[in-house]
């Protein structure tokens, strides 16, 4: 059946669905496998999508009312007891509001509970700062025991929620809030948890990506080839933790211009990430992060402030070719910089 | 003092234009949070236009009383009488939810002249009031603080916490208003987390309760009057309301928490609101 193949779930279905309603879906058809998967939420069933799994199996939801801090608490006294939950809610209410019953009622314990958190990022634009998360990427990645991924779209949402189930530990996984367009067409591409994706090859300069740029930033290596004649490669990093290092060094050896643009403050996520793995290599590179720099977001629909923090095509496009024009030491020995 | 026939008419008059501007505010926005903007209409009509010692050309006057929405989301309806009110102009509202604007759904206090706080997140509002209160008491102001609550939102434990310092440091300078109309996202309060016996939780936290149809003028009149003038204990008016009071295929339609109306509902919608108070 569908989960043993991995390939329901098709561009078709995808472009009809937001991310959350095939994290819904999907949870659905996990619930089936696995009976001991429990549903979560606080007063977000419906917002969140995790409401398909309370409709198909009530006996097996809780909701705890608008009660964040309870959640979590809940959910990690349910992994104690050998349940497998599934918690949803807004991105910034699980990062920030029960911050801390994340990190130590589930992470200091290691307990297996799967956080799957919508809204992420200024997908919840019109809403202002305080359903914003630009921040929950920063805090998850700093907790011990913690995965986090950041799914392209709808298709890597659902590869993402399969493999979650059998990982081991807590795993925050951050989707967003309407229709993001989907880059994926299919699932079978080989999504693994902690491995990068290479979805352009490329010589003059890398892009890393996360969830909403990707499809950007593929889009923006297509336009770069064909009006500047540059060969762009673009990583899908979706796991941002563990992150894959290996694919990050290989790129900074291929171009040598790494630029990261991740819908998240340029302040400890993906981009801080990827500095991290090239600074401690000792290797030198162009490097440029590509985020909502250190403020609190404007207020607006998603593609504005998309389009205004330069994360969208044409922000892309003017941030890589900023970086080409950089003066940069093209010294192919690399022994002298360690 | 109760209020006479002119002042309840007056006050009914300003709730419909209320009504009728939230209602034209999330036309223009594309959406909005109208039933709960809609449950507390009265409340804040009754504050912004008889209670509140403000004066919207000083948004910043240091006496004034203060006022927070807890339940944030309520913003759509705060932006609506701040406006009428004049801390700026109605028409910046047709710019609700857009690129840059200073309105999103949960009003920024440093972009909207007359918001005391920046809400939004649900169960933060009522600790502030009681650090503003606590702040007058110390500063030796007679500002009043009020603090509207979402029933749904009395599901955080921060509510609780809030209630609890409250009563220890014997707030009477704060008045905590909850927006009782009994519905939340996923459904009824009752059976998504149980608030009832909701008074008698009030009163265990050491709270003056008053139990009043939020809609109803003279009910609100009195009960804020007298929580003005009680100085033994804090006091919360628990307002019994009706989400989407006003608009008839809103109310107490639990899809109506947020919503988007083109023009033909829209106009529907002002036209139930114009019937308002007829009978
Ligand atoms: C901490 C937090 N959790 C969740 C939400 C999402 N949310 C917005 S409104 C709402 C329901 C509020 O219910 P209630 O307080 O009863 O307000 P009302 O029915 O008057 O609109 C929820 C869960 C939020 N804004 N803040």
């Amino acid at each position: 059946m569908a989960l043993e193949t991995g390939t329901t779930w098709t561009v078709y279905d995808a472009n009809k669905m937001t991310q959350s309603e095939i994290y819904g879906a999907v949870l659905c058809e996990l619930g089936e496998k696995y009976p001991s998967i429990i549903g979560l939420t606080a007063d977000l069933a419906k917002s969140t999508k995790i409401g398909m799994f309370e409709d198909k199996f009530p006996e097996r939801f809780i909701n705890v009312g608008i009660a964040e801090q309870n959640l979590f608490g809940i959910a990690a006294g349910l992994a104690t007891s050998g349940l497998l939950p599934f918690v949803s809610t807004m991105a910034a209410f699980a990062s920030m509001r029960a911050c801390e019953q994340v990190r130590t009622d589930i992470c200091y314990q290691n307990l297996n509970v799967k956080i799957i958190a919508t809204h992420g990022g200024i997908s919840f634009g019109t809403a202002g700062s305080t359903h914003q998360a630009q921040e929950d990427i920063a805090i998850m990645r700093s907790f011990p025991n913690m995965t986090v991924i950041v799914p392209a779209d709808g298709i890597e949402t659902a590869n993402a929620v399969r493999a979650c189930v059998e990982y081991p530990g807590p795993v925050y996984i951050r989707v967003g809030r309407g229709f993001e367009p989907c880059y994926y067409d299919r699932e079978d591409y080989g999504f693994q948890i902690g491995k990068a994706v290479q979805i352009a090859e490329g010589t003059d300069a890398t892009l890393i990506c996360c969830g909403v740029t990707v499809l950007q930033a593929a889009e923006a290596a297509r336009v770069l080839k064909d009006e500047d004649g540059l060969s762009i490669e673009v990583l899908n990093i979706h796991t941002i933790k563990p992150i894959d290092t290996e694919a990050i060094m290989r790129s900074v050896l291929t171009t040598r211009r790494v630029i990261v643009v991740e819908e998240h403050s340029v302040l400890g996520g993906l981009g801080s990430a990827v500095a991290d793995v090239i600074a401690s290599s000792g290797k030198g590179c162009a490097f440029e992060k590509v985020g909502i720099p250190d403020e609190f977001s404007l207020v607006g629909y998603p593609e504005d402030l998309y389009a205004h923090y330069k994360l969208d095509t044409n922000g892309i496009i003017e941030k890589v070719r900023a970086v080409m024009g950089q003066a940069f030491e093209e010294d192919e020995n690399w022994e002298d910089e360690v | 003092m109760p209020i006479d026939k002119n002042e309840k008419q007056r006050l009914q008059e300003k709730a419909r234009q209320h009504r009728t501007d939230i209602v034209n505010v999330t036309e223009w926005a594309g959406g909005a949070h109208i039933g709960g903007a809609m449950s507390m209409a009265d409340i804040l009509t009754i504050l912004y236009y008889k209670f509140l010692r403000i004066d919207p050309a000083r948004p910043d006057w240091d006496e004034r009383d203060r006022m927070i929405l807890s339940k944030g989301h309520g913003g759509v309806g705060l932006a609506a009488v701040l406006g009428r009110r004049g801390y700026f102009d109605m028409a910046l509202l047709r710019n609700f939810n857009k690129f840059k604007s200073p309105f999103g759904m949960h009003l920024d206090c440093r972009k909207v002249a007359g918001v005391d706080a920046s809400t939004g997140s649900l169960g933060h509002g009522m600790s502030m009031a009681v650090g503003l209160a606590l702040g007058a008491r110390l500063q030796r102001k007679s500002w009043i603080t009020y603090c509207i609550v979402g029933d749904g939102e009395c599901n955080e434990g921060s509510i609780w916490e809030a209630a609890m310092s409250a009563s220890h440091f014997k707030l009477t300078n704060l008045i905590t208003i909850v927006d009782r109309n009994s519905l939340m996202i996923d459904g009824r309060t009752e059976d998504v987390m149980a608030l009832e016996p909701f008074a008698d939780k009030w009163r265990a936290f050491g709270f003056l309760v008053k139990e009043i149809d939020g809609h109803d003028f003279d009910e609100l009149n009195d009960a804020i009057s007298d929580a003005r003038e009680k100085r033994q204990a804090p006091v919360v008016i628990i307002a019994k309301t009706v989400k989407g009071k006003g608009v008839d295929y809103m109310e107490n339609e639990v899809k109506w928490h947020y919503g988007s109306m083109n023009s033909e509902l829209a106009q529907q919608a002002r036209r139930s609101i114009e019937k308002m108070h007829s009978a």
